[in-house]
């Protein structure tokens, strides 16, 4: 059971949040300008990121709230949490591998 | 006499309390403070069990957690049996009642001992080797043989009536294991003022200590042992920030240091209240962890080291100290290390003979060493053990002396015994912190594994981290303690480990060369040998993790706590490679065995997932409702009268909403009020409606589908005013809805004024339908206008009813005349009472939801999850009509332009009708194009409701089938139990397809 | 290769079981092969055996990062059926199950396949609906599967409690065929096979990136023990699949979960057959030794940290305590977590890539054990013939873009 820091309430215990999945993947603004193959990366493409992933929590058994995360899906440790709309913190960024 | 072989005095028992017990029927004595197993060696009996394979005698090894041989099942009534306990762990109580496992018929007397003569043949994994013939044979007879040689003890066949409690805890530094460095850690954290936990597995705080001899000299800060103990213990308990758990087990290091402990509370009573809990399991989330787990004595590797007498020196010497008991009269000490002479020492202390001390090490010059010199006992280093003599006790050893290259040589000379003492040296307990996936570190020096980089906030005190010694056990636990409190000045260097007191050797005895016909256990509970670990790796598993699950060493119940560095030493030693190059298993949580029950707690029965249930549900408890369970929810399935059947119930149901008016309570469909100025784009983004042209005061029927295209849910959707929407879900779909729309509202769509709240809870549904249905609630209702005119099929009002304010839909699931009533739930068994009432004259019928599936059905309207599966799009379910064409984009869109989606192979909907009026088809059934199937042809289809309908007077079905609007007319094959049934397929709407009653 | 049977046992009994030679050699990666497979657990072990024996190829080496069958080969709950919903999901997983019914024999290596019956529990009439679906359309594709009575249902396993529980048994739907095997035995066995049909088995030899060629075709492996070269690379890699594919730019539709199990200490015989419940969670069955074998559910979010929560396991115990209330009194001796890679249809991916000579096998998700030999021969097949067999052809990466999803989670989703 994970212990997540919620952007907005602090930390609190991984059953009062809904995973999110990959972070920061938009929806294209204009989805018929997508062919098949866009669209279906738009909905089923992850990175499934072995190292820091960027990722999205919503507390749902608390303030309601949707935020991001960086997390290392190697040790499961959280680098980061921070607000939508956010970039993450630029020294944490691009760790992937 | 009883207990012949208790000491006269001292040991941490209450000898003022003699507890009765029986083992396999004989009836025995202990004291109070007494574990199963030393109560049995105060009565002498060492032959305790017999071993997993070859079915050999077994005695205590040990006197903790990690004993592998001693494991009885207890019984303290027919409910309460379990097996597979280890009597070193087992508190004694008056009335207990042992018995031995895996023997038949006897302990005693074992057939399954016939095993060890056949052990040439069947060495490890001989399994995998043979029963492959006759192919149909390892299932009829192979399999149920090994299923019946397997197994330990019996599993109970009643249910558990005992109760487990769980509970959160929080704390700033939690220290697990309260031996000399876990007392001194606690102490020193409780100072500073933090929220301490400390937990033990025993049932007494002091760890190693404990085993001191009463008379003991040790001094700890300048206090006796047994006084530092007792003045901490006083001071920690009168602590409000600091909690005591004793008999608790750490079994579990989880991420974010979490940790499980599991608290044992009745198992030592003597007798155990109605409802007291047995175990409790602790969820403590630490900000600090400190490990002072200690270190558990190894056995050693030669032939014959199974016989029960043979035990752990250490473990004597806890029998002899805190239990007052004698585990021989005659005893031999072998020993690679120095720390094993105080069990010969205190012993000869005792009054037991030490025969001999054979030391396996070249020289034996420690301080320890010399004390037993002094003391008068006979030391042989560079000596060995050869084999063993006894059967069901150990009588004689045999040993040989080591040449100058380590090997035996000379005579073997035989030394009569009725114990055997032996030391491996100590492994530390690194368990709870590999868990923590803390790096493990081959230590050179020690030749053990230790503690590395930590992997959470876990510092690692005393022996469990290869700092032994009581001195500077306290000072280690005094440092991670300042550690933990943020003092980096405070070094986490190690001491220098005193040479050979505890370190020992690892893998087996040197033994003459050839043959070796006589075992040498390294793994006693699962029968694996050295012969065993030297065969696999012959036969080239060379990783330990394929040595393991080869021979099954370490996986036995004690999970290999005496047996893994052995093995490792061995398979090592056989492949030529060192230690650390043939790596070391992963230790997985749990530490020791947890019970089950502990886990589920309270989650049973009606707490297993909580119940939600309607504000009319007493009232439908009390009509004689039949419930099924949807999600959550408790849903009236139908209201049988006196003796009535579920099928003449329905029918019942059905043919007075047709003919009369029926009430339904739907107030578990999900409820989300979307507000705001932006509340149209946000529905018109959504949804696959239009919202833009629904006048407020009317409803639609709304269709949400995912993103790629497949229909998620559907619902009536009221506008209630221009920025303002009541959006209905399935029952099963409002919390999925809401958090897709949340979704897209705070991270897509943020430009949005839009406000989401459930409103699932607030308000009380009730459906009155039928053609009378106006009637019914005329009376009721306050300051709406009931009329065709004033609100038409699909308008919405407010209003009163009763007095109650209300939101009144005129909306129709059945295809009648019919409202909606949403009333604040706190009114709504009242104002369903009071329509109830008023409906007596008009024969108001309550109906569950089977009648209003059949409802439904009969107007083809779906059911989300029964006529739809997550493969559905709205042109397969027919309802393309409902898309908002001149919408650019609403979620689904996109992908419902994808070529496969438009083809016209795609499963749609259909309706079916059978030849034969009063045959119902069976759902879920499958539908073929011919009148016979030919196995490997593949259905065009299957049937998603089927009904017998009384208001038609004959079944109806609906069904999805492949290109199945073009099929309309076609006869098609439905194919279930026995012969295909023939069915016409037909439109999905069975009756008033004009919709002229709902009209009404 | 070295016979086992009985009689060989018994004669080296005489010997001290001296004379068996090593199950497989310990290969040193050669230069080049005919076709590499990445990743050592049973799906690829049975690729490498299956090219071997059924399509000649002679020039075959497994590479495993770690030891052979110690990702979810050795870490799952040993579950085999082939009940499942859409017709080419049927099709795939009784091809495996009819080769689990001789593997024993064509491996000769005892895989202890027990046909002892998996039992899945209908508690709502929604799960009703949705188990009789599955045992019309099991039928009509020739695969067993048939609907229990609660009473039925206790006939076969009399400890499960069926009344008196939140969510009370509604009824059952049973594959005879279905049943469990041993799982290490299946790497050993497919290893010990293949080994002596000439493949090179390589451990701890973990790929770091691909070898192109010109035309952007597959051309080998770069590993920690060197560069290895072979025009023709199956990945089947579970868990790790995304972390391998990305070194050649393909991303996959795959996410990679935590998935939990965990052992009771033996007891002796007690229960039959398997019982799975979707609706409250749980899965359990009796492994040979004795052990009560029960799986958890994921964790909720992405990891290759091998465990999970503890409230994870806890969810998985509360359904079998409530379902078997005499075992809270057993105790958990031993919990495990695997990687399980997981596809948006929970369906798999036996299919070319994008990328010429490179193949793939993964996306099983929480299911992969049971479907070992099978997708093992149908990844071969498709290796060899560079198209994919017609039972796994629809399983392929572009079925996503093309909206023909084979969605059998979805297929059991709740709505009301």
């Amino acid at each position: 059971m994970l212990l997540i820091n919620c952007p907005y309430c602090g930390e609190r215990p991984e059953p009062e949040f809904v995973y999110g999945g990959q972070a920061h993947i938009a929806r294209p603004t204009d989805p018929r300008a997508c062919s098949d193959q866009q669209w279906a990366d738009y909905l089923y493409l992850r990175d499934n990121v072995k190292g820091v992933h960027n990722e999205r929590w919503r507390h749902t058994h608390g303030c309601g709230r949707f935020f991001n995360a960086l997390r290392d899906t190697t040790t499961d440790r959280f680098l980061a949490t921070y607000e939508v709309g956010h970039e993450p913190p630029a020294t944490l960024k691009g760790a992937h591998s | 006499m009883s207990q012949p072989w208790r000491t006269p005095a001292g040991g941490r028992i209450n000898r003022h309390r003699e507890l009765r017990f029986t083992f396999d029927g004989r009836e025995l004595t202990g004291y109070e403070g007494d574990t199963l197993a030393s109560a049995l060696l105060a009565n002498g009996v060492h032959l305790v069990g017999r071993s997993f394979k070859y079915h050999r005698p077994r005695g205590i090894l040990s006197a903790g957690p990690e004993e592998p041989n001693a494991i009885v099942t207890v019984r303290r009534d027919a409910a309460r049996v379990t097996p597979d306990l280890r009597a070193t762990e087992v508190p004694l109580y008056a009335g207990l009642d042992a018995i031995s496992q895996n023997r038949w018929p006897s302990l005693g007397v074992d057939v399954g001992a016939i095993n060890n003569l056949l052990s040439p043949f069947i060495p490890a994994g001989f399994y995998y080797k043979t029963f492959m013939w006759p192919r149909g044979a390892w299932r009829s007879l192979y399999e149920p043989k090994i299923r019946a040689a397997a197994g330990l003890g019996r599993a109970p066949e009643q249910p558990d009536p005992d109760t487990y409690a769980t509970r959160f805890a929080h704390c700033d530094v939690l220290v697990v294991g309260a031996g000399p460095a876990g007392i001194a850690a606690a102490r020193a954290s409780a100072k500073r003022g933090v929220r301490v936990i400390l937990c033990d597995e025993q049932p007494q705080f002091g760890g190693s200590l404990l085993a001191e001899p009463s008379a003991s000299t040790a001094l700890i800060e300048g206090q006796p042992a047994e006084q530092w103990l007792s003045a901490s213990l006083k001071e920690l308990a009168s602590l409000p920030e600091v909690t005591l758990l004793s008999r608790t087990t750490a079994f579990g290091y989880f991420p974010h240091n979490f940790v499980g402990l599991s608290e044992r509370l009745t198992d030592h009573l003597d007798s155990v209240r109605p409802g007291q809990p047995r175990e409790r399991l602790w969820q403590v989330r630490a900000k600090e962890v400190i490990l002072a787990t200690g270190a558990l004595e190894r056995p050693l590797v030669f032939p014959g080291n199974d016989r029960p007498g043979i035990l752990l020196a250490g473990a004597a010497r806890t029998y002899l100290n805190q239990y007052g008991v004698m585990p021989g009269r005659r005893a031999v000490l072998l020993t690679a290390c120095d720390a094993a002479y105080r069990a010969a020492l205190d012993l000869r202390s005792a009054g037991v003979e030490i025969a001999a001390i054979i030391d396996v090490r070249e020289r034996a010059d420690g301080a320890l060493p010399e004390a037993a010199r002094r003391a008068g006992l006979t030391v042989h280093s560079n000596a060995t053990v050869v084999g063993t003599v006894g059967s069901q006790r150990v009588k004689a050893i045999r040993v040989a002396r080591l040449d100058g290259s380590g090997a035996p040589q000379g005579s073997i000379e035989r030394i009569a015994c009725d114990a055997l003492l032996m030391s491996a040296g100590y492994t530390p307990s690194v368990h709870l912190f590999s868990q923590s996936r803390g790096k493990l570190v081959w230590n050179d020096a020690q030749q053990t594994f230790l503690p590395g980089e930590p992997a959470e906030r876990t510092h690692c005190a005393g022996a469990c981290r290869g700092v032994f010694g009581l001195a500077a056990a306290i000072e280690d636990g005094r440092g991670a303690a300042a550690r933990a409190g943020g003092d980096v000045s405070g070094s986490s260097k190690m001491p220098e480990p005193a040479a050979g007191e505890f370190g020992g050797i690892l893998g087996a005895l040197p033994q003459p060369a050839g043959k070796p016909v006589v075992k040498a256990f390294v793994d006693w509970q699962n029968d694996v040998t050295s012969k065993d670990l030297a065969l696999a790796a012959r036969e080239g598993f060379r990783s330990i993790e394929h040595v393991k699950r080869y021979t099954t060493t370490g996986m036995a119940t004690d999970q290999g706590k005496t047996s893994n560095l052995n093995a490792l030493a061995i398979v090592a030693g056989e492949i030529g490679k060192r230690i650390p190059e043939v790596g070391l298993t992963t230790f997985r949580m749990p530490y020791t065995p947890v019970t089950f029950g502990s886990f589920a707690a309270y989650t049973r029965g009606e707490l297993f997932d909580p119940v939600r249930t309607t504000p009319t549900h007493e009232w439908a408890v009390r009509r004689g409702a039949v419930f099924e369970d949807v999600g959550l929810w408790k849903r009236a399935r139908y209201f049988p009268r006196k003796d009535e059947s579920m099928h003449a119930a329905v029918q019942r149901e059905c043919l007075a909403v047709r003919n009369g008016c029926g009430m339904f309570d739907a107030s578990t469909l999900g409820k989300i009020e979307v507000v705001g100025k932006d509340a149209v784009t946000f529905m018109n983004r959504l949804y696959i409606n239009s919202w833009s042209n629904l006048a407020v005061g009317r409803c639609r029927y709304g269709i949400l589908l995912r993103d790629d295209g497949f229909i998620m849910d559907d619902g009536v959707v009221a506008r209630i005013a221009e920025d303002r929407f009541h959006v209905t879900t399935t029952t099963g779909g409002a919390a999925a809805v809401l958090g897709m729309m949340e979704d897209f509202l705070q991270t897509e769509w943020r430009d949005l004024q839009v406000w989401l709240t459930s409103t699932s809870e607030q308000w009380s549904v009730i459906a009155v339908q039928g053609p009378k249905s106006r009637e019914v609630i005329a009376g009721l209702v306050e300051g709406v206008d009931l009329s065709n005119a004033a609100l038409a099929h699909m308008g919405v009002a407010h209003g009163r009813i009763c007095g109650v304010p209300m939101r009144l839909f005129r909306v129709s699931f059945t295809g009648e005349l019919g409202f909606e009533i949403n009333v604040p739930a706190d009114y709504g068994q009242s104002v369903w009472e009071a329509i109830y009432a008023a409906g007596q004259a008009h024969g108001i019928t309550p109906y569950g939801t089977e009648a209003m599936h059949v409802l439904r059905a009969e107007k083809g309207f779906i059911i989300v999850g029964q006529d739809t599966d997550g493969t559905v799009t709205p042109h397969d379910a027919g309802l393309a009509w409902a898309i908002g064409k001149s919408k650019s984009d609403f979620v689904g869109k996109r992908a419902l332009e994808r070529p496969a989606m438009q083809s016209i192979e795609r499963k749609q909907l259909v309706g079916l009708l059978t030849g034969a009026p009063h045959v119902v088809l069976e759902e879920g059934a499958q539908l073929i194009a011919s009148a016979q199937h030919r196995l490997g042809e593949r259905p065009i289809g299957h049937v998603t409701s089927s009904y017998y309908s009384a208001t038609l007077g004959r079944s109806i079905a609906m069904a999805m089938v492949r290109g199945g609007r073009a099929r309309q007319g076609e006869t098609l094959y439905v194919l279930a139990d026995g012969q295909p049934v023939p069915v016409q397929v037909t439109s999905p709407v069975f009756y008033d397809p004009q919709g002229t009653r709902l009209n009404a | 290769m070295q016979r086992f049977s009985g009689l060989t046992l018994l004669r080296r009994g005489l010997s001290g079981q001296r004379g068996w030679q090593p199950q497989w050699r310990r290969a040193e990666p050669k230069p080049s092969y005919d076709a590499i497979i990445v990743g050592g657990g049973g799906h690829g072990l049975g690729a490498a055996y299956y090219l071997a024996k059924e399509h000649g190829l002679r020039r075959i080496a497994v590479v495993e990062k770690g030891w052979i069958g110690g990702g979810n080969t050795g870490r799952n709950t040993t579950i085999i059926r082939s009940n499942y919903l859409f017709d080419e999901s049927a099709a795939l997983y009784d091809h495996s199950v009819k080769l689990w019914e001789t593997l024993s024999q064509e491996l000769n290596y005892n895989v202890m396949f027990s046909q002892r019956g998996v039992m899945m529990l209908a508690h709502t009439v929604h799960d009703v609906q949705v188990s009789k679906r599955h045992i019309y359309a099991n039928r009509a594709n020739g695969v067993d599967n048939e609907w229990l009575s609660p009473d039925e249902a206790r006939r076969i396993c009399p400890l499960l409690k069926v009344d008196d529980i939140r969510f009370p048994v509604m009824g059952a739907a049973f594959q005879a065929r279905g049943g469990t095997a041993r799982h290490d035995a299946v790497a050993w066995g497919f290893a010990r096979a293949a080994d002596a049909l000439g493949v090179d088995i390589i451990e701890n030899c973990e790929v770091t990136g691909f070898l192109r060629d010109s035309n952007g075709a597959v051309a080998g492996i770069e590993t920690s023990r060197g560069v290895i070269r072979a025009p023709r690379i199956g990945v089947s890699a579970a868990g790790h699949t995304s972390v391998l594919l990305r070194m050649v730019d393909v991303r996959m539709p795959l996410e990679s979960y935590p998935l939990q199990a965990l052992v009771s200490e033996p007891v002796k015989p007690i229960f039959p057959c398997v019982v799975m419940s979707n609706t409250i969670h749980a899965y359990i069955s009796q492994s040979d030794k004795g052990e009560m074998v029960i799986g958890a559910g994921t964790d909720a979010y992405t990891s290759y940290t091998q465990r999970g929560g503890l409230h994870i396991s806890r969810h998985a115990l509360e359904a079998i305590c409530e379902l078997f209330p005499m075992f809270r009194r057993l105790r958990m001796m031993r919990a495990w977590g695997g990687i399980v890679d997981v596809t948006p249809d929970r369906s798999p991916i036996i299919a070319k890539t994008p990328v010429p000579g490179l193949y793939v096998n993964c996306g099983w998700g929480t299911g992969g054990f049971k479907a070992t030999p099978g997708a093992a021969n149908l990844l071969a097949w498709t290796i060899a013939h560079d198209d994919p067999h017609p039972i796994n052809a629809p399983f392929t990466i572009e079925r996503f873009r093309d909206g023909e999803l084979i969605d059998e989670a979805a297929a059991a989703a709740v709505a009301h």
